[in-house]
């Protein structure tokens, strides 16, 4: 007994002491520890008390789910009604009232293939293949025309499968398209660095708005006369172009991060610059630029829906449509908060995927 | 080990690398002046002198990490110019081992030696890291090939560098400072494995300060200062009958 008593104690000695601290420490320790600081916790519980029971009846207690636009308007509280009422005009926009399963599956397959992606051991050289399939898959079934599916007129897409699609697309290209214009940057090559430079500081210089505005100006003027260019094309090349920039900037930063000891070593094994790069340094630089790339992501995924202004109807503009129309009009608290979730959803586990990515790639 | 043995294997008259009146400048500082060096196969040269001789601009020039302003340098008969195929086909047969290592901090110390072979030399990958497995035995670091640099000690790393510069099967090694980010105690481990290239007949220029180690391997010894060589003679000869005044000076500071 005191035998095991005193191996307790060693044992114990050997570690690091915890420390253990009850409710109300930790309540004076945290929230009232000096005036400044009562005061604060004071206010705030005031705030919150003020707040949150109100927007609780509103929201929960005194709401309604599934009725019609005129009980909601004799009810007091929030009239979550609309968005099961319109919910697939909000997801799919224009596109055949008949046909939704089909942006439907392309858009259960877009979410598949993101979460197969998270696994990095699936990584590996069939992995291009499957996305390349799945995305010729997803358009298949967008634009139709195949296989016996009836054509649908990229004028009638619209909805989340068009945000979605603005957004993966743009990110996917205009990542290694920043890398490129990140490289071109710093190459010793001055033709090359002074193009680079130009193209990023006049897209940086410049709002995304504009850009979308030039590229239904602009674009036309590159083709022949009578070859038009689709609207959702001049969209996704304008937001590519942009992000572009941006990860341009971010990815130089990594490769400053990287020492010349990194270069030396790759160049004194007789590598050339391709296989330096993309071995050597890139693996390196981007890994140290994963949280602000995925800053970066996150904020064209929400800047997508500024493609309204060319009549594009997003997620955005679809609820906004139907908030337009008389018997819903006045719910727009509901709708909004309603996207606001789409897109909540979709930023936080972006972040919370490269918070991951960068624990699992520290070594 | 036996200095005496070493140097009995005598280098042939076979010239693997040739300077001639090498001068380069950085901005308006006159780094290399008029440098004039014969290697032959099998030579061992140690340099020694005062930082900012220019010690290691030397021999970075040698592989073309630095690009040279006048004079001529052959490297295996190979002119070194700015043809970038000429460069790249001299680094291959050019190791090269850096003061702090440079390891690619990315990749298992497997991964680092099985690179070069791989990408550069197109050997295929299974015998790539047969090569790689046997020389981190030889240096004796087998036991590590899976982990990544940043879990070794800087001896272990500086063993591991110089196994990644022999997996390319390197003509030439070339050292720069191979020990002196080390602590003392790790110097030796280091040391060892580069008197034992020695012995195997690797033509080895280093820039080094580790006397002992001059003596026991070098069969020339370099002395540099401000961009010149001052001093080229056996090790036995510079050490104990130092010709120049500024070599005389330089010993007595290292030598305390
Ligand atoms: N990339 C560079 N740009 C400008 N000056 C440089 C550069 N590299 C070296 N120098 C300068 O050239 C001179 C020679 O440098 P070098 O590194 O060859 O000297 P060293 O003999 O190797 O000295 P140490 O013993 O300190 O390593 C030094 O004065 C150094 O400041
Ligand atoms: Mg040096």
């Amino acid at each position: 007994m005191t035998q095991s008593g005193k191996n307790n104690i060693q044992k114990e000695g050997l570690k690091a002491p915890i420390i253990r601290i009850g409710v109300v420490h930790w309540i004076k320790a945290n929230l009232f520890n000096g005036v400044f600081n009562s005061i604060l916790t004071i206010v705030t519980l005031f705030l919150l008390y003020k707040v949150i029971p109100p927007f609780a009846r509103w929201a929960f207690i005194d709401s309604l789910w599934f009725s019609s636009a005129e009980q909601c308007r004799a009810g007091s509280g929030a009239c979550w009604s609309i968005i099961p009422a319109n919910i697939r005009f909000i997801l799919f926009g224009f596109y055949p009232h008949e046909l939704h399963w089909r942006p439907f599956v392309a858009m259960i397959m877009l979410i598949g293939l993101l979460l197969y992606s998270k696994n990095r051991n699936h990584w590996n050289r069939s992995f291009g293949y499957i996305w390349i399939a799945g995305l010729s898959i997803m358009g298949i079934l967008m634009k139709g025309g195949l296989f016996g599916l009836t054509p649908v007129d990229s004028d009638q897409w619209g909805g989340l499968p068009l945000t979605l699609m603005l957004s993966f697309f743009g990110m996917f290209a205009a990542y290694p398209l920043g890398v490129l214009l990140a490289l071109g940057r710093r190459s010793q090559m001055p033709a090359v660095k002074t193009i680079c430079i130009l193209y990023i500081e006049l897209i940086r210089g410049v709002p995304l708005i504009s850009l979308l505005f030039m590229s239904a100006v602009l674009f036309p003027l590159f083709f022949p006369e009578g070859v038009t260019v689709n609207k959702i094309i001049r969209a996704q090349a304008a937001i590519i172009l942009f992000t572009a920039a941006y990860i341009a900037e971010v990815v130089r930063g990594g490769l400053q991060a990287i020492t010349r000891g990194q270069y030396e070593a790759a160049e004194s094994l007789g590598l050339n610059y391709v296989q330096k790069m993309r071995l050597i340094v890139l693996p390196q630089a981007l890994k140290i630029v994963i949280p602000p790339s995925v800053g970066i992501l996150i904020s064209a995924f929400k800047d997508t829906s500024l493609v309204v202004i060319i009549a594009l109807y997003d997620v955005l503009k679809t609820t906004k449509s139907v908030l337009a129309s008389p018997s819903w009009m006045g719910f727009s608290p509901e709708a909004y908060l309603f996207v606001a979730l789409i897109y909540f959803v979709c930023c936080y586990s972006m972040s919370n995927y490269s918070r991951r990515l960068e624990k699992e790639l520290q070594t | 080990m036996n200095g005496e043995s070493i140097k009995s294997n005598r280098p042939s008259e076979d010239k693997i690398i040739e300077i001639y009146g090498l001068h380069k400048w950085f901005g308006d500082l006159h780094v290399l002046n008029d440098i004039n060096l014969t290697v032959n196969r099998g030579d061992r040269i140690v340099i020694c002198g005062p930082s900012g001789s220019g010690k290691s601009t030397l021999i970075r020039c040698i592989n073309r990490l630095e690009e040279h302003q006048k004079g001529k340098i052959l490297v295996d008969g190979i002119e070194l110019t700015g043809n970038l195929k000429n460069i790249e086909k001299i680094r291959e047969e050019v190791g090269m081992v850096f003061q702090h290592f440079n390891l690619f901090p990315h990749l298992t110390i497997l991964e680092n030696l099985a690179l070069g072979p791989i990408w550069v030399r197109k050997v295929p990958k299974k015998e790539a890291e047969e090569t790689a497995m046997y020389y981190l035995e030889k240096v004796h670091i087998a036991e590590q090939a899976k982990k990544h640099p940043g879990q070794l000690s800087g001896g272990q790393q500086q063993r591991v560098a110089i196994a990644r510069s022999l997996c390319m099967k390197p003509k030439i090694m070339l050292f720069d400072e191979p020990t002196s980010a080390l602590d003392p105690e790790m110097v030796k481990e280091v040391l060892d494995v580069m008197i034992n290239l020695a012995e195997e007949g690797m033509t080895m220029i280093v820039v080094s300060h580790e006397m002992g180690f001059a003596k026991s391997v070098a069969h020339r010894v370099l002395f540099m200062d401000f961009g010149q060589i001052v001093e080229e003679n056996t090790p036995q000869a510079f050490f104990d009958h130092p010709q120049h005044d500024r070599t005389k000076l330089f010993l007595s500071q290292i030598l305390h």
